[in-house]
């Protein structure tokens, strides 16, 4: 499989044995990652990291990525000072970085933006999130995640929780997790449901997602429980508000009636869904998941810029 | 009886079967009238015989029939009809293209597609009938796609 060149743009541009080999070439990432073992792979690259809306997490764990491998990072983290306030089109801007660098990865607030820098841009471009659109990476460091905990996607108990009309991070996970066979279930407030069309994208794979609002009754059977964030913004008043958060909040009480083995996600930042005390626990999957996303971004750097194979 | 309610050209090109009260955004499409000088009729909500459609004559005009394919985003079930010395002498059922340019706008107010860059829209026919497009920027299905003709 040759990934020279190509953008890393939606997680459907990419087919299940394409996943496969990128995870599998996560797996070899680690020690690298993880600072055991070191390399030059990518020595004299540069990578363009044009973040047009704020990030922590994505953005810290590429610039550690492509060091980690022995390349360079330029760059911005916030958009304010750079010409694009001044009114110059994205594709002006795409079109510089891609005369600076070998690679360009993109976080812009609206939805499509990476696929239209892949078009202005020869050198491949790396979406890292476009509004409320894709995130291919963090849904591959999630597939990651679950492959390594438990060896394989297909056939696990996967629960998705929380705010899954709005969330970015959810329509594309349940797409690659139907993709592998995964089974699952979609437990949101009412008026956050799972939206008909991804749904449906699910059942053109074969699988029957289950939509609740009962986590209780969900958790039980589950192997894997992936929490996202359910805003504020979305209820017309605090009171709703806190009532739904706090009926979806994870806690100890709530993980005493889940299996011994399930394993508690979240794409983070955190606010109140996961209590703290769940960070000490053996589901506390998280943090790891985070660390996850460094040997998968490693591996996609290098796949793309063509490095040889470590 | 014939059924005849359009009253005939002798020559021309008449677009049948308009999903009915689209014909003015078929002109649209067509950049009728900024694109010609020929006498255009329009009817609306005519009785066919498969139901109610809109019909436009356009006199004096041979249109070329494949161009006309991008109006099956607004009319799939349009024909195109070139007439001569009153009789039609060829008939061109509208087929959408696999991908279509530059047409319809996306109807999501933030997608890439409609701030200030450089390109085109553009959608991927997914099905058509019934008639499904995605943007190529966003992913996203407009609900309305007539509501979106640029
Ligand atoms: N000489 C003409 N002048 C104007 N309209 C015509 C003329 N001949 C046919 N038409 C119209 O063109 C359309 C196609 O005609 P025809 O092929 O006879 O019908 P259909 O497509 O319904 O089988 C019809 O709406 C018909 O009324
Ligand atoms: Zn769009």
């Amino acid at each position: 499989m040759n990934f020279k060149n190509r953008d890393i743009i939606s997680i459907k541009d990419f087919s299940k044995e394409e996943i496969d080999y990128i995870l599998d070439y996560a797996k070899r990432m680690i020690p690298y990652a993880n600072a055991e073992k070191h390399t030059t792979l990518l020595n004299q690259h540069i990578l363009a990291a044009l973040f047009f809306e704020p990030s922590t997490r994505t953005r810290l764990s590429f610039e550690s990525a492509m060091h980690r491998l022995g390349g360079n990072v330029i760059g911005f983290a916030d958009p304010s000072g750079t010409s694009q306030k001044k009114g110059e089109s994205l594709a002006d801007t795409i079109r510089m970085a891609d005369s600076y660098s070998d690679a360009i990865v993109i976080r812009h607030p609206q939805e499509g933006a990476a696929r239209l820098a892949a078009e202005f841009s020869e050198v491949p471009v790396l979406n890292a999130g476009d509004g409320a659109g894709q995130h291919p990476t963090q849904c591959l460091l999630d597939l990651f995640t679950i492959l390594t905990e438990k060896k394989k996607i297909k056939g696990n108990k996967v629960v998705l929780l929380g705010d899954l009309k709005y969330g970015r991070t959810v329509h594309s996970l349940a797409y690659a997790l139907s993709l592998f066979k995964a089974d699952l279930t979609f437990v949101s407030p009412e008026t956050l449901k799972m939206p008909k069309e991804v749904i449906n994208e699910c059942k053109e794979f074969g699988v029957e997602p289950v939509s609740t609002s009962n986590l209780e009754k969900a958790i039980k059977e589950a192997d894997v429980l992936y929490v996202t964030r359910i805003q504020k913004e979305r209820f017309p008043d605090a009171e709703e508000y806190n009532r739904v958060v706090g009926s979806y909040k994870v806690d100890n009480t709530l993980l005493q009636q889940a299996k011994q083995d399930l394993i508690v996600m979240h794409p983070l930042p955190r606010v109140v869904e996961i209590d703290p005390e769940v960070d000490k626990t053996k589901h506390a999957l998280y943090f790891k998941q985070a660390f996850n996303g460094l040997p998968v971004r490693m591996a996609l750097l290098s796949l793309i810029l063509g490095g040889k194979k470590l | 009886m014939k059924e005849l309610k359009v009253t005939p050209i002798k020559d021309g090109t008449v677009i049948d079967h308009i999903t009915p009260g689209h014909a003015l955004k078929v002109l649209h499409v067509l950049k009728i009238p900024e694109s010609t000088s020929s006498v255009v009729s329009i009817l609306m909500n005519v009785n066919g015989k498969k139901g109610k459609k809109d019909i436009v004559k356009i006199e004096n005009r041979e249109l070329d029939p494949k161009e006309l394919d991008k109006i099956a985003l607004i009319a799939p079930k349009a024909t195109i009809n070139i007439i001569r010395d009153y009789e039609v002498v060829k008939k061109h059922i509208v087929e959408l293209p696999n991908e279509v340019v530059g047409l319809t706008k996306c109807s999501n107010p933030t997608c890439i597609s409609n701030a200030r860059e450089p390109v085109e829209s553009r959608f991927h026919v997914i099905s058509k009938d019934p008639l499904r497009i995605k943007c190529y920027y966003c992913e996203r299905e407009p609900e309305d796609i007539a509501e979106g003709i640029i």
